[in-house]
Formats: C-alpha cells, structure tokens, sequence
C-alpha cells in the first residue's frame, strides 16, 4: 500500500467519521466560491458597460472643456487677462477637473480599482450627483433614496405576495368556480408593465376626479406636523403602489393556483382526503408543506428585488427612490453611483441564494445540503 | 401534418385562443398596410419634417370622431386654396399695369365650437411693386368685415387672431369668437361664410395667391401633437415596429435559448458548467439599467436595443428549466437508438432534442412578446426612444414631456395605449391557450 493510498483511505475514515458536517462545510465552501466568483464578474462587467470601454470618458472630457471654457468666458476677471494666460487657464482647470475625476489613470487601472474598492464596499464619492443634503458620498446617495423605495416596494410588493398565496391558496380549493374562471381571464392583464397601468391610474384618480395628487412624495410646503406628513406620504402612495400591484397581481395568483392545484394532485392528499382530515389540515400539513421552499425562495428573492425599486414607476409618479436615481446616475455618466446600487444588489442575492439552501434543508426534510445536485 | 392539424383544432377550442389569433392576424394586416402605404423613409421624412408638413394642420387636438360622442360639434380642420374647396379668382386688368385680383373663399360652418385659428398663406410674384391686399371677412348674418389692409411679399403669412388692427376691432374678445358670432357670446352662426381678398397688383406678371386654412378643433382619425403632427402616421408605423421589436425579440431570445440548453445538456463537462456560471453573472446584472446605459452612452436605434435586449435575456431562468428537460429527454430510449445506430452529434441535437421541446417553446415564445412589445415602450417612456423612427412609445413620451394629463389632451396618450395593450393582450391570450393545449398538466386546471 503506498502512501498516497493510505492518504486517502485514512481521509475517507475521517470523512464519514465528521459525517454530515464535513459535507456541509464542503459545500459551503464551494458554494460561497463560485457565488463570490460570480458576484465579481458581475460587477466587473457592469463597471465594463457604465463607462462602456472608456467611451464615456470621451464623452466627460467634451463636458469638462465645454463647462470649465463656458465659467472662463463668464469670469470677469478672466475677461482681463491677456488671450495666452487664459488659455493657461483653461487648461490648468480642465486638467485638475480631469484629475478630480480620475480620468487621467487608463481606464483598465481605474477599473480594477474601483472593482476591489467597491468588493469591500468601499462606494466611494460620486463624481456629480450630490444627495439632498449635499453629500458626493455615494453611500449617503444612496441612504437618502432607500426610504421612499422601501416604502413604495415593501407596502407594493408583501401586500401582493400575501394577497396572491392566500387567494391562490382559497382559489386552488374550489377551482373551475366563478372567481377561478375570472382571475384566469383576467390573467393578461399582467401583460403589460406598472408605469402603464400608472399612466391610467394618474388619469383617473388625478386628472379627472382630481381626488389624488399626480406624483411626488409629500404635499408642497411638507407639512410640519409627523401625523399629516405621514398622511400626504399615504395619500401619494396610494396611486404607485396599486399601480405596481395591479400589473402583477392576477399573473401571482394564477401562478400560485396553478401551483398548489398541482400539488394538491398529489396521491398523498388524495389519501389524506380519503382518512377524513378537515379541509384546514389538508392544506396546512400536505399542501403548503411540500410548497414551503417554493414560496420561501419566491419571498426571499421579492425582498431582494425591492432593492432594485423601479425605475420606470418611480419616473412616471416623481417618486424620489432608488431606480430614478439610477436613472439620472445614469444620464449622468455617474458610474460610482450605477455600480454601488449593483453591488449592493449583488451582494444581497448572493447572500440570500446561500442562505436559501439551507433554509431547503431545514423546511424540507427530502433536502440535504451538499447531498447531489437538485433540479 | 395530422398531428399539427389536431393541435391546431385543439387550440381552436379555446375563445381566448380565437380573440387572441384574430387580433393578431388584424394587427399584421395593419402592419403590411402601413409599409407599403408610407415606406420606412417617407414615415421618418414626414414625423421629422416639422412645420413645412404639417403648418396645415391645427396643435394637440382630439381625432374628428370625438364628434360623433359630443352634442356640441367642433370644427373639424379644413384648407381652401387652388386645388381644394370653394375657391374662386377673378382677374380684372386696369389702368397702368395694376391689376385687380379677387379671391373667394367660401366655406358652409356648421359647428357649435370656435376654430383654433385661420390663416392665409399669401404667394405672390413680383420684380420690384409689392401687391397690395385687402382681406374682408362676410358672416351669414351680413357682417362685413374689414379685416386689414397690407402689402404682401413673396411668401407671408397672414394669422387672423395675431391680426393688430382685427384685435383692435374686437375690443376686448378674441377674434375667432368676434367673427364668427356676434350676438350670444357661445354659439357660432352657422352658415356660409366668405373671406375675400381684394388685391391689386402694380407690374405685368405680377400675381396673388393664397391659401385658406381654418384649423379646427378635432383633426383626423388620431388627432395630432404638439408638432401638427398627424398622430395617425405615427400610430400606423407603431403597428410594424411593436410586432417586429416583439416577434424578434421573443424569438430570437427562446430559440437560442433552446438551442444553448440543448449543446450544454448534450455535451454537459465544461460547456455545461460555462453556461450554468454565466447565467449566475447574468443574473446579478441589472436589466434595465444596462440597456438605459446601452441607450444613453451608446445608441439608441430599436436595432442595438434589440440584439442588447436579445443578448441579455438567454441566460435567464428558462436556460435552466430547458436544461433540466433536456438531461431527462437525454436519457430516454430514442436518444439511445439513435447514438446506436450511430448518428452524429449535430443530428441528435437538432433533430431529435431541440424538436421534443417545441410544444414547451411555442407557449413560451408568444407569451413573452407582450413584455417586449412593452420593454420598448418603457424605454422610449424613459426618453431612450429610437431617435427617427415614430413608435407607440414615443408617441406616449411625447405627451407625457408635454403634460398631456394636466392639460387634458387624454386622447394623445390613450391612443398608443389602447394600441399597447391590444398587441400585449392578444399574444398574452394565445399563448395562454397554447400553454394550455401544449402542457397536459394545466389542461382541466
């Protein structure tokens, strides 16, 4: 017997001496590499596009000598100075501006920089944007936005999922019956995207019963009082969040029916039916218990996506969160900005796609973790 | 053949399916008719050409069929010139070279409302001695107005309500009011009215011409824009766009997702993992943001979004769930035959894999059109629109820039809404019933 071959006998020993636990910090281990891996490469690529392979660097550059030569033309003092001093000048100022902004390192160093820099969320300061009190600092930006997204998505997005597994769940024991019929014909409704069904709302309860305001969080002046403040939120929120609703909602519950009838299929509930559980238990203990990691994958993931807020929504209703003021880092070439929202958002899904496995194992008892591959 | 006409009555028994299919079959018609009536450049020429299109056409005001729904009657949009309408000149030669010219322009108004506004669009021809006008306005009630007194150059334009010395005349009433009624303040008379331009000419060879435009109050079949714009070009070239922005999109994004799925399920090893590990990159992308970054750094044709969009949306959860399929079909009994009897790669891949999934793909693939059909609405809501070509929505990016809700022009955004949501519905409805027809296990469900 040679020495490796003792090696690894004795390693097989241990192994099933450690058991489960070994198996497990195994996984682990792969797992968080590969989610790390992959995080990384995601967010490299999305510094790769923000500043699209340096091409928004020249864009830059033609701002800066256009703004830093606009101020100089503006400058009394500078109108008397002599034509070769100014010129200095002007370029003295759009180098330092240029130096400000980084973009005199090559775009591959920057890149890489920003890459570890942001890996250890470290944001930085974004180059243009400034939050509402005054702040480049794109942590502070970003801070400032989260309530309103949380709110609008949180209030939007638990209330959906709630409404749709519960009426799912009340469809799914009488299907075929009426309600059933006209939640499946309603179903295409969810073809179309929230802002649309926005633009109807705003119609509607804005412009032509004029009972709700057009868009925007508060009442302008914002008033002093937290009890009206919390309610001019309320009264703004209303038209935003029934919109985002309202786009998804028959889709979930069709989706969710569809899901528990099949499971309700099942010959274990037939069985169950057969030795006289009431109805209650049968959906407690045989329908939602094999569903659990399902709809707690479905939970988890919805968490994660408020994160993103909405882009479109939030334009068309003012709503000061999250995606519009991507949307303007965007427009404004403000890559610090751009890349910290996603690495938050990759973080986060990572974290939770992790996590999540073991959640499986502890719900589900068919389901071990690191124990051969699942569909 | 039997088995294509089998599933097709199958599908027919669906309502869904029928409303959905018709819609469809409408929409294509539609889209053929406006190629071929307004061919892709002449569409690009006339929603870019501005005033020298459309100065004869009145702003933002609701299509001629709001009429039919109304008691009180707008003014539909009208012009009266040389080719058009009840026009008449009389020329009468005088003394020392002048001559006398007349136009006539009769119109019968029949309308509860006032126009917009009515202009004359003056040409005339002369080497030195400007022409000189005289524009009367005659009511059916026997008003005469004088309207003013002017010379005229080669091309002038004459605005009744900016008119100085009209305006003068009304006192303190708007113009379009002022001549077309006279006693109550709300109702215009009806009947025929005149504008007559008296002119005289000071050369040999001098002449006057004018066109007569009234603009309404309704216009057309769709309205128009804040631009004059017919809304209608728009809205026809809308039809082709969506369905093509949608069809594409939806086809090219299932069909190579597919075909991905079938090589990495086949030869699995690396390629297998490759694809995996990309779909878990492409999953921490943002969608949306990398497109608006696509559109705003880069370019914002319907072509570049397009295959952007396409690019992005392989190697999303559906590559998986084919996977997942395709590894079972892998080991089924006529995969084995036919590795048996010796036959290539290529040929299990395309000919026995990727066809078992047709009925999972057909579903899928009308049923994602709608989300893209819409995906270039949101981006042209977010103002990364193509920038040439008119499409439904732009159509509600433009009203909604100019505050179409808070100054009431609903109609501007309700039409490609309506458009909008016809196209998604329809496709969301077929391929809700070929999902039903396609997968054994909805149907009863």
């Amino acid at each position: 017997m040679t020495t490796g071959a003792v090696a690894v006998s004795k390693n097989i020993k241990k192994a099933a001496s450690k058991g489960t636990f070994a198996r497990v910090a195994r996984y682990s281990a792969v797992r968080l590499a590969t989610l790390f891996v992959t995080t990384v490469i995601g967010i490299f690529l999305t510094i790769i596009i923000a500043n699209m392979g340096g091409y928004v660097d020249t864009i830059m550059r033609n701002d800066i000598t256009e703004t830093i030569i606009q101020q100089v033309a503006n400058d009394p003092n500078a109108k008397k100075m002599a034509p070769d001093v100014r010129k200095q000048l002007i370029a003295d100022r759009i180098r330092l501006e240029e130096q400000r902004l980084g973009l005199n390192t090559p775009v591959v160093v920057r890149d890489f920089k920003f890459l570890t820099g942001a890996l250890q969320l470290k944001l930085g300061r974004a180059l243009l944007m400034t939050s509402d009190s005054g702040s480049k600092t794109v942590r502070l930006i970003i801070l400032e936005r989260l309530p309103a997204t949380l709110l609008l998505m949180g209030t939007s997005q638990l209330s959906l999922f709630f409404a749709s597994v519960f009426l799912a769940l009340a469809l799914s024991r009488k299907y075929g019956g009426l309600w059933d019929k006209l939640t499946i014909a309603l179903t295409p409704s969810s073809a179309a995207p929230p802002w649309f069904y926005g633009i109807f709302l705003i119609l509607i309860f804005a412009a032509l019963l004029k009972i709700l305001p057009f868009g925007g969080l508060v009442d302008a002046p914002p008033p002093s009082n937290i009890i009206d403040y919390a309610l001019t939120v309320l009264k703004h929120l209303i038209l935003p969040a029934s919109a985002l609703i309202i786009s998804a909602f028959f889709l979930a519950i069709y989706n969710w029916r569809t899901f528990f009838l099949i499971y309700s299929s099942e010959d274990y509930v037939d069985m169950a039916k057969a030795k006289g559980l009431t109805s209650r238990d049968i959906e407690r203990r045989y329908i939602l218990r094999p569903t659990l990691p399902t709809i707690i994958t479905n939970f988890a993931l919805l968490l994660i996506g408020v994160w993103q807020g909405a882009i479109v929504t939030e334009t068309v209703f003012l709503w000061p969160g999250l995606g519009r003021t991507i949307f303007r880092a965007i427009g404004l070439f403000d890559i610090p900005v751009i890349v910290g929202s996603t690495i938050i958002y990759a973080y986060l899904l990572a974290m939770t796609i992790f996590v999540l496995d073991f959640v499986y194992a502890l719900v589900d008892p068919r389901v071990k973790v690191g124990g051969g591959s699942r569909p | 053949m039997n088995a294509l006409k089998k599933s097709l009555q199958e599908i027919l028994r669906y309502p869904s399916a029928i409303i959905g299919g018709v819609f469809i079959l409408v929409l294509i018609g539609v889209a053929i008719y406006a190629v071929i009536a307004i061919p892709y450049q002449k569409a690009i020429d006339l929603w870019r050409g501005g005033e020298v299109v459309w100065y004869r056409n009145p702003k933002n005001v609701p299509p001629a069929w709001y009429n039919w729904f109304s008691i009180k009657k707008q003014p539909v949009s009208f012009f009266i010139n040389s080719t058009q309408g009840n026009y008449k000149k009389v020329v009468v030669p005088g003394t020392n070279n002048t001559t006398q010219i007349t136009l006539t322009y009769s119109f019968d108004y029949q309308y509860d409302g006032f126009p917009q506004e009515m202009s004359l669009y003056f040409t005339t021809k002369f080497a030195s001695k400007q022409p000189y006008v005289t524009v009367n306005w005659l009511a059916p009630d026997g008003r005469n107005i004088r309207i003013d007194n002017l010379g005229v150059s080669r091309s002038q334009t004459f605005r009744f309500s900016q008119n100085q010395n009209l305006l003068a005349q009304m006192g303190g009433t708007n113009p379009m009011e002022g001549l077309f009624t006279y006693t109550d303040p709300q109702k215009p008379v009806k009947g025929v009215y005149q504008v007559v331009v008296d002119g005289t000419t000071f050369e040999q060879g001098s002449d006057i011409d004018a066109e007569f435009v009234l603009y309404g109050k309704v216009y057309g079949i769709a309205g128009t824009d804040h631009m004059r714009r017919d809304l209608t070009v728009a809205l026809l070239w809308g039809v082709p766009i969506a369905l093509i922005f949608g069809l594409v999109a939806s086809m090219g994004t299932s069909v190579l997702t597919l075909i991905i799925a079938a090589f990495g399920a086949w030869y699995q090893g690396w390629l297998d993992e490759l694809i995996q590990r990309i779909t878990g990159i492409n999953l921490v992308l943002p969608f949306l943001s990398i497109l608006i970054m696509i559109g705003t750094f880069y370019s914002r044709s319907i072509w570049t979004i397009l295959g952007a969009t396409i690019a992005l949306s392989i190697f999303t959860g559906s590559i998986l769930s084919y996977r997942a399929i395709f590894l079972q079909v892998r080991e089924s009994m006529y995969i084995e035959a036919a590795r048996a009897y010796g036959a290539s790669d290529m040929r299990i891949i395309f000919q026995y894999l990727i066809p078992r999934m047709i009925p999972l793909l057909l579903p899928a693939l009308v049923s994602a059109v709608p989300s893209f059909v819409f995906l270039e609405a949101t981006l042209a809501v977010l103002g990364l629109g193509d920038p040439v070509l008119p499409t439904w929505g732009k159509i509600i990016d433009d009203a909604w820039v100019n505050g179409a809700l808070y100054k009431g022009y609903y109609y501007w955004i309700l039409e490609p809404a309506v458009l909008l949501m016809i196209t998604g519905f329809a496709f969301a409805l077929l391929g809700f019933a070929l999902d039903r027809v396609f997968n054994p296990r909805l149907r009863g469900m």
